[in-house]
């Protein structure tokens, strides 16, 4: 006797770990707007808008990040693709603001900029449509859907694993880097989507708009928490990391691994699609670059330096290592690369469980740890 | 007052050394205003197949014709002469350059070709005979047929004849035309295509016979020419396979002894073009005689070098990883970071320039429009020289014999007493130094700087991918096939859509075969 879905999701997290989203969800979508619209500016307690935009960017690569780690962390496949399907998410949604900017643009036609500038006079076919909300946000959940799905079938039906897959699905994406370089491929080149107006009417850069996409964001990254706690704990999450353990062995035993990883592989591509399309109208540009491998490969270091094989793992490291970026980028430029590379080595020789198995095992050399299993995962989140 | 005591002086010169000048008119009217009226006196001149005109006419090309009081004068430094005769003149008082525009000074070079024509000094004739290949204008038709009737030398007589097809095709005479046409029909070259080109239709051509001889040649050139292109094609994905190859061969030994996949093995490329590099600067500053065979000295550098850095790796990184393979990824790409970066702070961000030694520069002419170049050519050789020296050492030694027991097994090779811990070593180390002499090879052909190795990681791990791991035929197959095949495609379809054909033929290709092209025989236990 089963009980509802809605009921095994709400009991998938024990009541800290609700209290903590709780308290997330309180700061993100009452005390940051608070702050924000009510205290003055030269106030030290005012969030900026800087701020706003910074936490709302690093939320979404925190959803990537917990995309990331449920193939890699639960499924054992390390994806250097991702980015493929976070920037097909974001143009996808970019396809929509590029529409809604009008004839505001520098050339003032219908058409936007980068196809005026081409000399092209007409929509391509695969344009149709996108002045519409709902069929945008749908081609951002549908065309990662599609594109992991026909190539993680053909990819585990030969049961690709390991360095080989990981290697294709980098080279997936540098594939999609070049294909989407391209002028005529119809996604404004080099330069990508820019200077968005409004969204749905509103104003894009309007304080209100903002705010009400970070807490959607936030709102989001909460809900995929949830639900990767339930799905990590279902029967489904068991026979995944049975198979990650394993394979041969669960194949032995009856299942198919195939149908498995498609589901994780797919589900992981869809929410990287989402933050995607999050992504894209909080900081306002999408290009090309997004697909470069070393992108791609940068979510996986996230993962690592959080903890991968825990939920909130990933979403620790997104934050450290993008507030480290923004840092560092400032002050130091060029000794970025050294600290990320460096990043790279040290957290997979020393810290092969990241931050949230460094603290565990603080945890654990204390007398008596009075936590148990799951709850080391769902800390505070920041 | 001046002029009888030239004119004098002039005819005295004249009968001593007993020339038979030009027409003095005629070089005066080399200074006239209009270009038109100059372009007609070189032609006259040129006509006159006079080695004095020929001397005028360089001296012109020189800007060393003036105009004083009148006459034509040759002004050399202080010295002035006589143009018509070249016999030494007073220097005039306030002498007025002839003006060269680039019209006359093309038709100066041509000009000058054709009068070389009548030089004694074959050599000579041969190289105006070439250089009257890219440019002959339809006066110079008469000039040909009597060079051609005078010309022995059958090598440059067949130069000569296309020249003077080339001129005849101008004529007013079909006949004339249609042997020019028959005489050009024969040769494959994109210049006399486009010139053949405009007398297949009707509008420029009357006569049929011509018209439809023009047609046939235009297409059996055309013919020629795509095969030439392919040929073009198929070597440069050649010289591209042997790169490939490089970095290739040493990715597959890793691959292959340890399981890993060292990310960082393209920026082991980027090391050894900057040892490359280095060794250019020291022979530029220290043996300035010897720069062309910095090369020489750079291959083994090069190799040094990028093993050292890679056993670095080996023995602080990917030594203890063993066993997690895709952690092994993520370490290593945090090396080619460091890497990078590393090389931006040393060698700055900019690339750096080597250059070609001289004897690589220039190229072998198959075709009008096929020309290997030495640098290619001489990749290609390197890294067959390469593939032998790792055969040989895989094969025939003892420390080959122990990569490969390791290779296949890695357990048993321990347990019959193989140090598999130091066959890791080396094993890195070599594979590091092929991808040394790769970045030498590279540094030949392609920019220098930080991020060269990046774009390398991909293409190299296809060519492991597709040739299957721990045999090197396998790796010169598939480098060698995905060479060829993606410049082929690039040829057809532009280079991105190839790239992207390439990609997903391998992964299709993964599908049929997930072992490779070559894969070991034998029992394996995940």
């Amino acid at each position: 006797m089963r009980k509802p879905l809605i009921i095994r999701i709400l009991t998938a997290l024990d009541r800290k770990s609700w209290l903590a989203l709780g308290i997330f969800l309180a700061l993100c979508l009452v005390v940051v707007p608070a702050l924000h619209l009510l205290v003055p500016a030269d106030s030290p307690f005012h969030v900026s808008t800087y701020a706003i935009t910074l936490i709302g960017k690093i939320m979404c690569y925190a959803l990537v990040a917990v995309a990331m780690d449920l193939i890699w962390g639960y499924g054992g496949i390390l994806s250097l693709g991702h980015g493929l399907f976070f920037a097909l998410g974001g143009y996808a949604f970019g396809m929509y603001l590029m529409r809604q900017i009008g004839r505001d643009g520098s050339y003032g036609a219908e058409l936007p900029d980068f196809m005026v500038f081409l000399d092209w006079k007409a929509l391509p076919w695969f344009w149709q449509g996108s002045d519409s909300f709902g069929w945008a946000a749908m081609l951002a959940l549908a065309l990662p859907a599609l594109v992991a799905f026909v190539f993680g079938y053909f990819a585990f039906r030969s049961r690709i694993k390991g360095v080989y897959f990981s290697i294709i699905t980098q080279a997936l994406t540098y594939a999609g880097m070049l294909l989407f370089f391209r002028n005529e491929t119809g996604f404004g080149g080099n330069n990508g989507f820019t200077d968005f107006k409004r969204i749905l009417g509103y104003s894009i850069t309007a304080p209100e708009t903002r705010l009400v996409l970070f807490g959607l964001t936030a709102l989001v990254l909460a809900a995929t928490l949830v639900l990767a706690r339930w799905l990590v704990g279902s029967r489904f999450g068991r026979v995944l990391a049975a198979i990650r353990d394993a394979e041969s062995r669960v194949m032995f035993i009856g299942y198919n691994p195939l149908w498995y990883k498609l589901t994780i592989w797919t589900l992981s591509a869809v929410l990287c699609g989402i933050a995607g399309a999050l992504y894209v109208p909080q900081v306002g540009i999408i290009n090309p670059s997004e697909m470069s491998p070393g992108n791609s490969i940068e979510i996986a270091i996230w993962v690592a330096v959080g903890g991968r094989g825990t939920l909130i793992g990933p979403v620790i490291g997104a934050f450290v290592v993008n507030l480290a970026k923004s840092w560092f980028t400032v002050s130091f430029p060029e000794y970025w690369l050294f600290f990320l590379g460096l990043l790279f080595i040290v957290v997979t020789l020393m810290l092969p469980q990241g931050l949230v198995g460094l603290w565990k095992k603080r945890m654990a050399a204390r007398p008596a740890p009075a936590a148990g299993p799951l709850q080391a995962e769902k800390g505070v989140a920041p | 007052m001046m002029m009888k005591p030239l004119l004098f002086l002039a005819l005295c010169a004249g009968c001593l050394s007993a020339q038979a000048a030009v027409d003095p008119a005629q070089v005066r009217r080399l200074a006239a205003e209009d270009s038109s009226d100059k372009v007609a006196a070189i032609h006259q001149l040129t006509q006159t197949a006079d080695p004095d005109a020929a001397r005028v006419l360089r001296a012109m090309a020189d800007d060393k014709l003036y105009l004083a009081g009148g006459k034509a004068v040759l002004i050399d430094g202080e010295q002035a002469f006589d143009a018509a005769t070249g016999a030494p003149a007073k220097m005039p008082d306030s002498p007025e350059a002839v003006t060269v525009n680039n019209r006359i000074r093309g038709e100066l070079a041509s000009a000058l070709a054709a009068l070389e024509l009548f030089d004694s000094d074959p050599a000579l004739r041969l190289a105006s005979a070439r250089k009257l290949q890219s440019n002959v204008n339809a006066g110079m038709a008469p000039l040909l047929a009597r060079a051609l009737e005078k010309e022995r030398d059958a090598e440059i007589r067949a130069l000569l004849t296309l020249a003077h097809a080339q001129a005849s095709l101008g004529s007013p005479d079909p006949l004339v035309r249609l042997e020019a046409v028959k005489a050009l029909s024969e040769t494959t070259s994109p210049t006399i295509r486009s010139l053949l080109q405009p007398l297949t239709l009707k509008a420029n051509e009357a006569d049929d016979r011509v018209r439809y001889k023009a047609i046939a040649a235009v297409k059996r050139m055309e013919q020629r020419l795509g095969f030439a292109e392919n040929l073009g094609r198929v070597f440069s994905g050649l010289s591209l396979g042997s790169i490939l190859l490089l970095a290739a061969l040493g990715l597959a030994i890793t691959y292959g002894v340890m399981g890993v996949i060292n990310m960082a093995h393209g920026e082991l490329l980027m090391v050894g073009a900057y040892s490359a590099y280095g060794m250019q600067s020291l022979f530029r500053a220290v043996a300035p005689d010897w720069i062309d065979w910095y090369l020489a000295a750079a291959v083994p550098v090069a190799f040094c070098v990028a093993a050292l850095v890679g056993v670095v790796m080996e023995r602080t990184v990917i030594r203890w990883l063993y066993g997690r393979t895709l952690e092994t990824l993520l370490a290593t790409w945090g090396l080619s970071l460091v890497l990078i970066q590393g090389a931006r702070v040393l060698f700055g961000a900019q690339n750096v320039e080597v250059s070609n030694p001289s004897w690589m520069s220039g190229g072998i002419e198959l075709l009008p429009n096929l020309v290997l170049p030495w640098n290619r050519i001489v990749i290609i050789g390197f890294a067959l020289f390469v593939l032998f020296l790792v055969w040989v050492l895989m094969n025939r030694t003892r420390l080959g014999m122990f990569v490969r027991a390791v290779t296949q097994n890695r357990p048993m090779a321990g347990c019959v007493g193989v140090p598999t811990a130091r066959i890791d070593t080396l094993a890195f180390a070599l594979g590091a130094g092929i991808a040394g002499l790769g970045g030498v090879a590279l540094s030949q052909i392609s920019n220098v700087g930080p991020d060269m190795g990046q774009g390398y990681i991909v293409d190299s791990f296809m060519v492991v991918v597709v040739g299957g791991v721990g045999q090197l035929a396998g790796a010169v197959w598939a480098a060698l096939g995905l060479g060829i095949f993606s410049k082929l495609l690039e040829g057809w379809a532009g280079a991105v859509i190839a790239k992207i054909t390439l990609l997903v033929a391998i992964i299709v290709f993964i599908q049929k075969r997930p072992q490779g092209i070559f894969a070991l025989k034998g029992r394996f236990v995940e």
